[in-house]
């Protein structure tokens, strides 16, 4: 079975985030990079696969230099090569699907894994972008998936339940938590990784034709509410968590 | 000068991170209570592959360097002194010894399985009279036809009892004092040779320490480690690397006594407020950085020259006895920080403080690498 994963180089999630003095962009130095999670989830349900129904694994990541850390990372936990699209230029998601679609149609991938999100702009669109113009099924946010002779099935969560999807393949596949449990490279993958083909092919920055303004911290968390003392306030505090925080049902 | 790692090397610091923070972190507490790292936990690092990591690849190593062990050794320690010691002595002494020491034909013989991890190793100098003076050891090893045979007894050895392979150092010629040592490797199940039961321990307690003892061990001529008389040269350059990741160990759980003390400066409450707003509070921290800061340069400069295979004893010994004081004063004032709250078991910094003394001590006590370093510097007479 021949698979590809997109993944991306993200600001470690443990960080602390400093926004630039212009608001423009977050400050770029001084941060541990690492391979978005979800892609982790995407790399790994992808190399069981391969390890099950036999194949490769392609690791795809479209971006500057610095792409080939996650593309690194992933030929580390076991993809068998990789392919760096190299486009400089502003943040743009159309032109970024338009490159990963124009480089990987040819090369017949039948199951095309990303993350669901990627955890630093959380634009959540390559994936179904890179479907749409591939003109092939997506299915996102998956937390279980069957793949068969030319078709999946798959189920994600959805609002106060789950769904059962079924595509044909080819298909792209976004990863959610829950999908599987990544594992963490081994020193030896760490060590083949520097053996494996990282294949470099150029792409256009293309039109800008939307722009990122500015970007601002989180609102400061409200600090909590006591509402109330002992047993008598347990109803309200069940109401609050159920109507204004929505965390119970 | 350049300190940016590797994409390898972030990849290994990111797996040790991940494997301390998963699968050590959550058991630290315990391994110190029940005084033993799981078997699971040591078969957990092998399948990683960090048994191998700084050797060779034909002997089954990964190549990654004093640098890559450095990184995999502070992130082990942020979580579990003990595991960071059970493979320390099995990489940086145990299996380091016969690197270091061995012919071709030994290392073929026995590196593989203690790079896979299959088995591990140890390191046996020490004697209860002969601890920082190893000219004094007693233990003897007579030639008789085609083998040797041992007899004495060592103490304080780290992973005895657990350890498959032991690289150990017995006087082969009476009168020549340390040139009359030489090393033998002795498997376990050697008729004649047993070890101890583990020693109740101030700290690094999940660590198995045991004395040695062998009667009429006789083990085959080729298990003498290079050459005969070379083995308190072999002893002193295996410790070079151990004391060289001993720093990266006391690097580790300082990091990590810091970080603590800063959440915990934060958090709690005297006098209307956090106490890091506190000047007498922000100056421990300050100091405790100061010393972290140091630590990492030395560290990591000095496993840059050994992976380089530049001269690095002095250095070493340099690292060792400033890391390992420097821990002390960090854990300290970590405790100081914390309060008596620092004081109770129920909190790591408790652990961390009783782990941390043992630093001061082995690998050669800090006394000997004063030693070691003023010799140095009058040999060379000058810095």
């Amino acid at each position: 079975m021949n698979i590809a994963v997109l993944v991306k180089l993200v600001p470690d999630t443990a960080a602390q985030i400093r926004l630039m003095s212009d608001h423009s962009d977050i400050e770029r130095r001084d941060l541990n990079w690492v391979l978005s999670p979800y892609d982790e989830f995407a790399v790994e349900e992808a190399l069981q696969l391969a390890e099950k129904k036999g194949g490769e694994v392609t690791a795809v990541s479209c971006g500057d230099e610095s792409m080939v850390e996650a593309l690194r990372k992933a030929l580390a936990m076991g993809a068998a090569k990789a392919l760096h699209i190299k486009r400089e230029g502003p943040h743009n998601l159309l032109a970024i699907a338009r490159a990963i679609a124009d480089n990987i149609h040819e090369r017949k991938f039948e199951l095309i894994f990303a993350g669901c999100k990627a955890t630093d702009d959380e634009s959540a669109a390559i994936g179904q972008m890179v479907a749409t113009m591939l003109e092939i099924p997506c299915v996102t946010e998956v937390n279980k998936l069957e793949v068969g002779d030319g078709s999946l099935t798959a189920e994600r969560n959805i609002e106060g339940g789950s769904e059962l999807l079924e595509a044909s393949l080819p298909c792209v596949v976004t990863a959610q938590k829950g999908l599987n449990e990544p594992r963490y490279p081994k020193l030896k993958g760490i060590m083949m990784a520097k053996k494996k083909p990282v294949e470099t092919v150029e792409a256009p920055a293309g039109e800008a034709r939307l722009d990122s303004l500015a970007i601002a911290y989180p609102p400061e968390r409200p600090e909590g509410r006591i509402v109330g003392e002992g047993v008598e306030a347990v109803p309200e505090l069940i109401r609050a968590l159920r109507e204004e925080a929505r965390v119970i049902e | 000068m350049d300190f940016t790692l590797t994409d390898e090397q972030k990849m290994l610091r990111d797996t040790a991170r991940r494997f301390a923070e998963n699968e050590l972190a959550p058991i630290a507490a315990n391994v110190d209570l029940d005084s033993d790292v799981p078997a699971s936990v040591i078969r957990k690092m092998a399948e990683l592959g960090f048994m191998g990591i700084v050797f060779p690849e034909r002997y089954g190593g990964f190549e990654l360097g004093e640098v890559g062990y450095c990184l995999v050794q502070e992130e082990l320690s942020r979580a579990c002194a003990s595991t960071a010691v059970v493979l320390g002595g099995h990489v940086s002494i145990g299996a380091m010894a016969i690197y270091l020491a061995g012919t071709d034909e030994q290392r073929e013989r026995f590196l593989p399985a203690l790079t896979s991890g299959d088995r591990l190793a140890a390191f046996a100098l020490t004697e209860p009279g002969a601890g920082s003076d190893a000219a004094a050891m007693r233990t003897t090893a007579r030639e008789d036809g085609d083998e040797f045979v041992l007899n004495g007894q060592k103490t304080f050895i780290t992973n005895g009892g657990i350890a498959d392979v032991y690289s150990i150092f017995a006087r082969t010629d009476e009168g020549r004092g340390v040139r009359g040592i030489s090393t033998f490797i002795v498997e376990q199940d050697t008729p004649g040779f047993r070890a101890g039961p583990p020693e109740k321990k101030m700290g690094i307690r999940g660590s198995h320490t045991t004395d040695l003892f062998l009667e009429d061990v006789r083990v085959p001529k080729e298990n003498l480690l290079g050459t005969r008389g070379q083995g308190f040269k072999v002893a002193m350059r295996t410790l070079d690397v151990g004391r060289l990741s001993l720093g990266a160990q006391c690097l580790g759980a300082a990091k990590q006594a810091l970080d603590l003390s800063i959440r915990h400066a934060t958090q709690r409450e005297q006098f209307g407020g956090a106490i890091a707003r506190l000047q007498a509070v922000q100056f421990m921290l300050a100091e405790m950085a100061a010393d972290v800061y140091a630590m990492e340069n030395i560290v990591y400069r000095t496993a840059q020259m050994c992976d380089n295979g530049d001269p690095f004893g002095r250095e070493a010994a340099i690292v060792k006895l400033f890391c390992s004081e420097a821990l002390n004063r960090v854990v300290d004032r970590a405790v100081q920080i914390h309060g008596g709250m620092g004081y109770m078991a129920e909190y790591p910094i408790e652990r961390f403080y009783r782990d941390a003394r043992i630093t001061r001590i082995f690998e050669g006590t800090n006394e000997i690498q004063r030693i070691v370093i003023a010799r140095d510097l009058l040999k060379k007479k000058m810095y």
